[in-house]
């Protein structure tokens, strides 16, 4: 049920208040409420006062950059270490491919490729391992540019400059949809062709072309009228990979106990739906394991000035 | 009853309604446009705006466009950087390796088929072991009367001087050290170089114009082993090539 629920949210679901809880938590809901107006206002400012941290952000994007250059670096002096591009590629002899990319070649061409199988059944159990949607703020290049693009986007709304016009994130569903069957219909490959993702990544390897200006354009877009559009309304590999993620071990967890929920962690987060529990009377336990939409991307680790969510492999700390 | 108490509390409410409305004309909008622009991709392949050379083992075009998961191995193998990746302008193309001839012929001196070995999809198909398997294309004498042997004219020089790009591994100097065409001079008493530099046996031969034995013309014919690889439209001097590869043409086809 909690799985299916996840599911349902990230399908484009709105987030429902829970009907009902377990006793831990009415007992904290209980004893938080006892904590009133200056007494809160000085906890709020304590924890403000120690903190500021971009310690996952730094090693996101560190991590994002290097995976990214070891294809770059590694064509460009023919190591030979990893080949290919981030929709396919050889590591060190071994086959990966792309999750999302194999279902389309797959659904285009309509043979089940055994190369294919094998390198996405790597993939797979990988990015199982990882997180899912870990994907997308750990490796695709185009998260980084459109996470510098938002930061645009936020400075020139901060000056009343551009507004956000959020969508339905329903939209990501129906367009999967439409691509799996445009795939299948068509016979070709048609996400591909506008993937910024597989645009970019082969950009950096293999020399940018017109096809960056698709990607720009992508990227203005966001900038002026709609926060993060390719990432949370559109790209399909995300959906893709979110499955993945749903029954990951390596996850976000959400610890209600000191919790101010000031919601500074929904406010820098991809997907905020998924930390609807952070919200007052919204967590129906004391610990919540993030959604499977979520891209395991720390910025709310970073944002939360109580430490209230953490990284969390599923079982190894029961085992420690 | 009951519907007589609704009307007074239905005055606040269009305003949250027409904002979720207007939300989910956006976002039909948005996915309209998104479909559209990827649609786009129709234009050049149907059209077919830019026919390409694909590499050796390339299956039929259609089922190449699907099958190529758009990933270039293939360019990263080869050793004469023949293959290159399809741009906007290629539609559904975009990251679809083929081979500008011209410019950089596949001079199979891998030998064995690299990018063959590297498709990881079977795109380039995996059941083209040999160099003589291949069939890209077939080449064509494309303008006769432009042909330097035809002429009976010989060759002097790199034939394709600076500043082209374009290189070959030749044998005779280090088989795994391609040269720059640019830099390789040749001295000819009538040009042969389409056959001369042909990596496949008996693909192309120069056949004597007439009967006389002091007609120094020559015409250069393609036979059957033709595999289509360019070699001889990026060697040939003339400009633009006298020699061309007709792409995915076969044996027969007219």
């Amino acid at each position: 049920m909690k799985l299916l629920t996840s599911l349902k949210i990230m399908l484009g679901a709105a987030p429902q208040r829970p009907t009902s809880y377990t006793p831990e938590a009415l007992a904290m809901q209980e004893a938080k409420r006892l904590v009133k107006g200056p007494e809160r206002a000085k906890e709020i400012k304590a924890a403000h006062a120690e903190h500021s941290s971009h310690k996952w952000r730094n090693i996101r994007w560190a991590t994002l950059i290097m995976v990214n250059m070891i294809f770059v670096l590694s064509f460009r002096f023919d190591v030979q270490l990893v080949e290919g591009a981030l929709t396919a590629s050889r590591v060190i002899g071994f086959h990966f491919a792309d999750l999302n990319s194999a279902i389309q070649v797959m659904l285009a061409y309509k043979v089940i490729l055994i190369n294919l199988v094998i390198g996405t059944g790597t993939v797979l159990f990988m990015w199982w391992l990882l997180g899912g949607r870990t994907f997308c703020s750990w490796t695709c290049p185009y998260h980084l540019l459109a996470e510098i693009a938002e930061k645009i986007h936020l400075a020139l709304a901060k000056r009343k400059m551009v507004v956000d016009y959020p969508l339905h994130r329903g939209s990501r569903t129906v367009l999967y949809v439409v691509f799996a069957l445009l795939a299948f219909v068509s016979g070709y490959t048609v996400f591909e062709s506008i993937s910024p993702t597989g645009i970019v990544s082969r950009a950096l390897i293999y020399g940018p072309g017109l096809a960056m200006i698709w990607v720009l354009g992508l990227l203005a877009y966001e900038i002026i009228f709609i926060r993060r559009m390719w990432c949370r309304y559109i790209c399909p590999i995300g959906l893709t990979y979110g499955f993945v993620g749903a029954v990951s071990p390596t996850r976000v967890t959400y610890n209600m106990e000191n919790c101010l929920h000031e919601g500074d962690c929904r406010k820098v987060c991809l997907v905020p739906h998924v930390l609807e529990c952070t919200k007052k009377t919204y967590a129906d336990d004391v610990n919540i394991a993030i959604g499977a939409d979520c891209t395991r991307c720390g910025l709310c680790i970073d944002a939360c000035p109580t430490g209230s969510l953490k990284f969390e492999i599923k079982g190894l700390s029961k085992l420690l | 009853m009951t519907e007589q108490n609704a009307p007074p509390k239905a005055g606040p409410a269009p305003l949250p309604n027409n904002k979720t409305r207007r939300q989910i004309m956006r976002s039909i909008a948005m996915g309209g446009a998104v479909i559209g622009a990827s649609l786009f991709g129709f234009f050049p392949v149907l059209r077919k705006w830019t026919p390409r050379l694909r590499p050796p083992g390339a299956i039929d075009e259609t089922e190449f466009l699907a099958a190529c998961i758009k990933c270039g191995q293939c360019v990263q193998v080869c050793p004469v950087r023949a293959i290159r990746l399809g741009d906007l302008d290629e539609g559904f193309g975009v990251g679809v390796p083929y081979i500008p001839a011209r410019e950089q012929a596949c001079d199979f001196s891998c030998d064995a088929v690299q990018c063959v070995l590297a498709c990881p999809t079977g795109a380039l198909s995996h059941t083209i072991s040999k160099r003589e398997e291949v069939r890209m294309g077939l080449a064509r004498l494309d303008r006769p009367n432009a042909c330097l042997a035809r002429k009976g004219e010989g060759y002097k020089g790199a034939a394709r001087p600076a500043p082209f790009k374009g290189v070959h591994r030749y044998a005779e100097i280090d088989r795994w050290k391609p040269v720059k065409l640019a830099e390789y001079k040749y001295d000819l008493e009538v040009c042969d170089l389409c056959v001369r530099e042909c990596p496949v046996p008996n693909a192309i031969s120069m056949e004597p114009v007439s009967n006389d034995p002091a007609d120094k013309r020559r015409t250069p014919v393609v036979h059957q082993a033709c595999v289509g690889c360019g070699m001889c439209e990026m060697i040939c001097p003339t400009e633009a090539a006298s020699i061309v590869v007709d792409i995915r043409r076969k044996w027969g086809d007219a």
